[in-house]
């Protein structure tokens, strides 16, 4: 199972523009690179990150092999309610990784 | 001393041609990488500005280089940012990473860290939602290439 690590400011302001920070652990394999016998490497990426904010898209990055292992991503949400985000990363070989986290809205 | 004018041309032609080999890079993008942005934006006429490209000038290591795109931008329904796409022309696929974002991001502002396999030019493409598309370009200088061997 991958390791996950998500930044989320546990509380904010009702239209807060909060920064998110999401890290996965994946090799994040490019598929150019070749062994030491010259066979080449199967592509072995993260290809889809989604964020959801109580069930509402907010994010998506769709990634590709130029993307450095243990994909760090650093983007923003507007705190709108209280509730969860959601983050989930897809990618080959059925990787598929969900985590989720807790903001509360004042 | 000798002044022989077949040399003096020799010479003069030659400070020409490295003149020529300096500043080719920076305007032939190569077409790979412009088929590839094709691809995702479409025909849409791309105006360079209003983007800001955030990449160190130099990189000791090409596997993980750390980027930043920005726009200043209301991010509010009717005027915001909807993606932003980055893409290299020496990586062995010129496609970087597409994020995705709307009036609920608040502010359009991404990073991540990418791989660089080559010194060259990364271009970032924002599209908005007013259906213009705005670019960047940073040049990286790469000292230790993405690896294409087994480690």
């Amino acid at each position: 199972m991958a390791e996950t690590l998500i930044s989320v400011p546990p509380r904010a302001r009702r239209g807060d523009i909060v920064e998110i920070k999401t890290l996965v652990s994946h090799v994040m394999e490019t598929g150019y690179r070749r062994s030491q016998l010259g066979e080449r490497i199967p592509r072995d990426i993260i290809r889809l990150f989604v964020c959801t904010y109580n069930g509402t898209e907010v994010f998506r990055a769709e990634l590709h092999p130029a993307i450095a292992a243990n994909p760090f991503i650093t983007f923003s949400t507007v705190a709108t309610e209280s509730g969860t985000l959601a983050f989930h990363w897809t990618g080959d070989n059925g990787f598929s990784v969900r985590e989720t986290a807790e903001i509360r809205v004042d | 001393m000798t002044h022989d004018p077949s040399r003096r041309d020799f010479l003069r032609a030659a400070a020409g041609l490295t003149v020529l080999v300096a500043v080719r890079p920076a305007e032939a993008t190569p077409a790979a990488m412009q088929d590839a942005i094709r691809a995702v934006i479409g025909t849409a006429p791309v105006t360079k500005g209003r983007v800001k490209l955030e990449l160190p000038p130099l990189s000791e290591n090409g596997n993980a280089v750390p980027l930043t795109v920005s726009l200043e931008s209301a991010m509010t329904p009717a005027e915001h940012v909807r993606a932003i796409h980055v893409f290299t022309e020496k990586n062995p696929q010129p496609e970087v990473v597409s994020f995705r974002l709307g009036p609920r991001a608040g502010r359009a502002r991404v990073s991540t860290r990418i791989r660089l396999a080559d010194t060259q030019t990364v271009t970032a493409i924002a599209e908005l939602s007013d259906g213009t598309f705005w670019s960047a370009e940073a040049a990286v200088v790469v000292t230790l290439a993405a690896c294409l061997e087994e480690t």
